[in-house]
């Protein structure tokens, strides 16, 4: 350590003192001789002064995965990285980082991740100035939601009204994300570390842990494909198993599942159909590399989800003046109105009746996006195998039937015999209790249910003895009682111990698993007092919600509680990982 | 006698708390939609059956699904009588809870299928709300008590009518189990108000039926009830009633101790000594019936073991008088009639035929939305017949006209359209939901009708009434043993055979051929058809003819039911 004499100013030393730690004698002795040469090759500043932030909100933990992997790549570059959850901090401390690097997802209808929203309200509420900070804001989100990476957008906006310095442009990752991250974090590492360390290139970054991934998914042979709806359903909810033997892929319950889709014969030539195609042109786009047009829109483009972005490509491609109008900045509504229930064939017949040209064509579309499932196994009790619970997407709208890709891919195409492309994908935040005596209290109506199959079977296999109470539901009791036989049985040994179901069509007026929960208010408070974790899995739209609201009116009613109490118990519970959604 | 056990159900009823068991507990358990065995005995006693639907067994597994459980509710119409807000409440029940259809039963009920375990007690609550109730529709008590709905004597059928409304409600069960499961009614704690001053603790041995007949229709078919009082008319006014006693028809296929048997005339009572007359039955029953084989365990049994002249002697004793004697009668037919009638007073009654009984909209013929819409003007009754039928009664001469153009609209049925082979049809319901049947019935009796009016037209008998009754199993609650043609399901697509039942439903039949394959029944009638159309005398009855032909033997009583088989 420099001794307080020493020729520095008081701030000086301790940066030297900081670079100093943790030199092992070898590197001193360097050091020492490097320094003694002449200073004109010195770097103005030491790159291992530098610090960033990597600020995280994560729903699926993929902003989590990349904040680390920015870390890591830091780190590689002298650069000091920490990485925050936004839920372990609250925004006041931003001012204390001289460098923050913000990755951060939008759901639904423009949300913030569940775990990020106290964090992203107080922040946006902020009014001290953060004119010392210098940013960069990674916002992950979907082209097919009109909020695109809209929660990132507000960090952004905030960040520079509260004079922080912008280091880079904000990147909006799309869900096939890969490329414009690694550009964006070799543009923002390279602002924070000019020189010195030579910049690795940024493709090192793609590195994952397990040999199959996203680039390379594997080949998973399907075992068993079951309707879970009886006859006379208006559902069709599969049952999908599938192999992982030899793929050394390994998942926890709570975890996801990628599956990576086809698209159906049939969208495929009702599109070439459209765009007045034969299918065998010769292409070449990003994400098929060169191929034909058919085989580019069957296996690697997303050929179905309209969006501004798709809209925009086709106006350019073939221009259209109604196409024009839409696309204005003023009809948001208008094209809001117009995507709903529509897909790019809609726009195609509509704004390009002559048809396209087949470059023109593909180039109109992203990569085909792997679909993330809720796994609902536990390893433990299907060893090398991953079970789905898939809720197969079929509707009808401006005349023509659809189907949703992934799910529809599954229940048609994923039959014994057949192999599907996967790869897992964590979830740390959504876990069972560390401890296998903590009761849990699980929401899970409809395909929600999928990771509770995975947990009770968890807990079944380590012979846990905490509680667990299961809340399902769906639309008919006769037909869509979810896996009935099995959760008869897991009563039956004990394994788990309540179980309260929804069913909405049953009866005339509407009943959801909300009201099961409220009914069941007092024990459940009880249930929570003795440390239980609360978990809701499904539709983010309504049921979570609806849910946590009626959690809210328990605390409210059993716990005496004021409703700001109540909410803040709430927000405890979830920062103590005792409150865990998954939800879409 | 040396002490013998009793059957099992008979535990079942000490155990119960008087028609309570852990009901209440069961219904509470969402995990399943089915309730334990003891259970699904004592919900018969609340009016329901638990079922599943058997044609979705082999599926249910592999879609990771216990069985399609539904409960069945029979719901009480003494007399068969009732309000159009009832019909219209009814109709309600089936939309919100069943199968979105419902049927009127051989024993004038209405009866509900499909209702899920959660959906129970709001159904049975909402039934009781609108004045109807279910206790006691089925199990071993005495079920709904029939009445002739005579659409010709108004006034006789307004006396009779009273007379089965208070046998019905002095019959039924006094216990408080059905208000604390079902309405939310007090618990009772004390047991003395828990008394079944007719029944006792374990009920009767098995279930018991009564009737009240108005010759000369037999409709209510007093020869296969237990217990029926048949209304003499003299002079236009009604003088009492004779008592038949030990008619039934259930048995058990390969058992031969097993039989259907013709109720007997035993005596005579006036219409205030009815009441008594049904308790003291009742009560017989209650002590002598058998309790330790449920197969022996009807009243039949009992008046058969110790001959109807001991019934009568015992029956005399339990009153404390003596029945008078039997008073002369005549009964003609067992069937409907159909189309408009106008009674002494000027009001009119339209029988409607109700193929199987089933109330339904079905494409092309919304027949349960025309009665809805009927239901919703009319100002008179719904009678339910014992054929499934139904007559919209008591239509003032303002209103006839409202309702023709709604029966034209919706094209119901007044039956002239129909072959008189049709007409006079009944099935069960069996397939799918019934527990016992083996062979299909409601769903194929119309196919087989088809069938076999084809070889009624060619030999030119397309007008003649020929009564033709199917069961899915051998218990017979279509009352096939009365029939002049019966069918009663052996194995899937497989019926036993009988002919020679008497057309007002006064005589038993007799097995004419074991096991036929439904394709063969056709070719199996079609030559004795032929015989009929050439052979019979001037108003012989198909039955009738059978018999004086050779082709079968007259069955006398059920203890030759199993005898002089050709």
């Amino acid at each position: 350590m420099l001794p307080a004499h020493a020729p520095f100013t008081e701030s000086t030393r301790s940066l030297v003192n900081a670079a100093l730690v943790g030199l092992d004698a070898t590197q001193r002795a360097w050091l020492s001789g490097f320094l003694a040469t002449p200073a004109t090759e010195l770097p103005q500043k030491p790159a291992t002064n530098v610090k960033a932030l990597m600020l995280y909100g994560t729903e699926s933990g993929n902003s989590e995965k990349l904040a680390d992997r920015a870390a890591k790549e830091a780190k590689k570059k002298g650069i000091s990285a920490t990485v925050k959850n936004m839920a372990d901090l609250s925004p006041s401390d931003l001012k204390k980082h001289a460098n923050v690097l913000v990755f951060v997802s939008t759901w639904g209808d423009g949300e913030p991740p569940d775990g990020a929203t106290k964090f992203y309200k107080e922040f946006m509420a902020l009014e001290e100035k953060l004119t010392n900070v210098n940013f960069s804001v990674c916002a992950l989100g979907d082209t097919s939601y009109e909020k695109f990476c809209q929660i990132g957008k507000d960090f952004d906006a905030k960040l520079e009204a509260l004079d922080a310095k912008r280091l880079v442009p904000r990147q909006d990752c799309d869900v096939d994300y890969e490329d414009a991250f690694t550009s964006w974090l070799t543009a923002t590492l390279g602002t924070l570390a000019p020189a010195t360390v030579a910049v690795e290139a940024p493709v090192v970054a793609v590195a994952v842990e397990s040999s199959y991934g996203l680039k390379n998914p594997f080949p998973a042979e399907v075992l068993e494909n079951i309707l879970l709806n009886g006859k006379g359903t208006a559902k069709e909810t599969i049952h999908v198993e599938l192999s992982l033997a030899g793929s050394g892929l390994s998942y926890e319950p709570g975890d996801a599942l990628a599956v990576i889709p086809s698209n159906a014969d049939d969208v495929v030539a009702a599109l070439l159909k459209a765009a007045k195609l034969k299918g065998d042109e010769a292409i070449e786009t990003k994400a098929s590399g060169k191929k034909s047009l058919i085989e580019a829109l069957t296996a690697d483009l997303d050929i179905t989800g309209l969006s501004r972005s798709v809209l925009t490509k086709l106006q350019e491609a073939s221009p259209h003046p109604k196409l024009a109008a839409l696309l204005d900045e003023n009809a948001k509504e208008q094209l809001k109105e117009y995507n709903y229930g529509r897909e790019i064939i809609d726009a195609i017949s509509d704004f390009a009746p002559d048809g396209l040209a087949a470059q023109s064509l593909a180039s109109l579309f992203r990569k085909l996006p792997p679909r993330l499932y809720s796994i609902a196994s536990s390893p433990l009790a299907h060893p090398d195998e991953v079970h789905l619970t898939v809720a197969a997407v079929r509707y009808q709208s401006h005349g023509r039937e659809r189907k949703g890709v992934a799910s529809t891919f599954l229940a048609d195409q994923g039959h014994p015999g057949q192999s599907v492309k996967v790869y897992t994908h964590a979830n740390k935040n959504f876990r069972l209790p560390a401890s296998g005596d903590t009761p849990i209290i699980m929401v899970g109506p409809g395909t929600g249910v999928a990771p509770f199959r995975a947990f009770v079977e968890h807990r079944a296999e380590l012979g846990n003895t905490g509680k667990n109470w299961l809340f399902f539901g769906d639309q008919h009791y006769m037909f869509d009682f979810l896996y009935q036989l099995e959760w008869q049985e897991h009563l039956k040994n004990g394994t788990l111990s309540r179980l309260d179901v929804a069913f909405s069509r049953d009866q005339p007026e509407k009943i959801y698993v909300q009201q099961r929960i409220a009914e069941k208010g007092k024990d459940l408070y009880a249930w929570l007092q003795q440390g239980a974790h609360f978990y809701v899995c499904g539709d983010a739209s309504r049921m979570a919600h609806d849910v946590h609201e009626a959690l809210t009116q328990i605390y409210i009613t059993h716990g005496k509680l004021t409703r700001e109490a109540a909410e803040a118990e709430l927000e405890a519970l979830k920062k103590a990982k005792r409150y865990q959604r998954d939800v879409y | 006698m040396s002490e013998q056990k009793l059957a099992a159900n008979e535990y079942i009823k000490i155990r119960s708390n008087y028609l309570r068991g852990n009901l209440a507990e069961e219904l509470a358990d969402v995990s399943t939609g089915s309730i334990s065995e003891d259970n699904q005995q004592l919900i018969k006693f609340h009016g329901s059956y638990m079922q599943d639907d058997r044609d979705l067994r082999a599926d249910r597994r592999k879609h990771r699904l216990e069985k399609a459980y539904s409960f069945m509710i029979r719901i009480r119409v003494p007399g068969g009588v009732s309000t159009p807000a009832q019909w219209l409440a009814t109709d309600e029940l089936c939309e919100k809870y069943g199968n979105h259809d419902f049927k009127l039963t051989t024993r004038q009920a209405y009866q509900l299928h499909g209702v899920i375990k959660s959906n129970l007690k709001r159904t049975i609550k909402e039934i009781n709300q609108a004045a109807m109730d279910t206790i006691a529709a089925c199990g071993d008590v005495n079920r709904n008590v029939m009445c002739n709905p005579n659409p010709f004597l108004s006034e006789i059928h307004a006396e009779v009518l009273k007379v089965s409304q208070q046998i019905s409600e002095h019959l039924t069960p006094n216990t408080g189990a059905y208000h604390e499961i079902w309405l939310d009614g007090e618990k009772v704690e004390s047991s003395e108000k828990e008394e079944e001053p007719i029944y006792g603790k374990t009920y009767l041995p098995r279930k018991f039926k009564i009737t009240v007949a108005v010759p000369p229709s037999n409709d209510v078919d007093i020869y296969a009830n237990c217990l029926s009082f048949i209304a003499i008319v003299e002079k236009n006014k009604l003088v009492g009633f004779n008592v038949a006693v030990g008619g039934g028809m259930g048995m058990t296929h390969g058992a031969e101790e097993t039989y259907p048997r013709i109720a007997d005339v035993i005596g005579f009572c006036t219409t205030e000594q009815v009441k008594q007359v049904a308790e003291e039955v009742v009560k017989v029953q209650r002590d002598f019936g058998c309790r330790t084989d449920r197969k022996h365990a009807r009243l039949k049994y009992t008046v058969q073991d110790n001959g109807p002249a001991w019934f009568l002697e015992k029956l005399n004793t339990y009153l404390g008088w003596p029945l008078q004697a039997v008073r002369p009668f005549v009964f003609e037919t067992n069937g409907d009639r159909y189309g408009w009638v106008t009674d002494e007073t000027g009001n009119s009654h339209l029988t409607l035929f109700i193929e199987g009984g089933r109330v339904i909209d079905r494409p092309g013929f919304p027949m349960r939305t025309g009665l809805k819409e009927i239901a919703k003007i009319h100002t008179g009754d719904f009678r339910l017949t014992a054929n499934q039928n139904v007559i919209i009664a008591n239509v003032s001469p303002e209103q006839r006209p409202l309702i023709e153009s709604l029966v034209e609209k919706y094209g119901l049925e007044d039956g002239k359209k129909r072959s008189a082979l049709r007409l006079n049809a009944l099935a069960c319901v069996a397939l799918p939901t019934c527990a016992l049947s083996l062979a299909e019935a409601e769903r194929f009796l119309p196919t087989l009708i088809t069938e076999l009016e084809q070889s009624l037209e060619e030999v030119g008998l397309r007008h003649d009434a020929i009564t033709i009754r199917m069961t899915g199993c051998p218990n017979g609650c279509a009352r096939p043993y009365i029939a002049e043609i019966g069918f009663v399901g052996r194995g899937p697509d497989r019926y036993n055979v009988y002919l020679g039942g008497g057309h007002a439903g006064q005589r038993l039949s007799k097995l004419f051929k074991a096991d036929v394959p439904s394709p063969e029944i056709k070719p199996l009638l079609a030559p004795i058809f032929s015989r009929y159309a050439k052979e019979r005398e001037s108003g012989e009855k198909f039955g009738d003819f059978v018999i004086r032909a050779g082709i079968i033997a007259a069955t006398i009583q059920g203890d030759d039911f199993h005898k002089n088989i050709k």
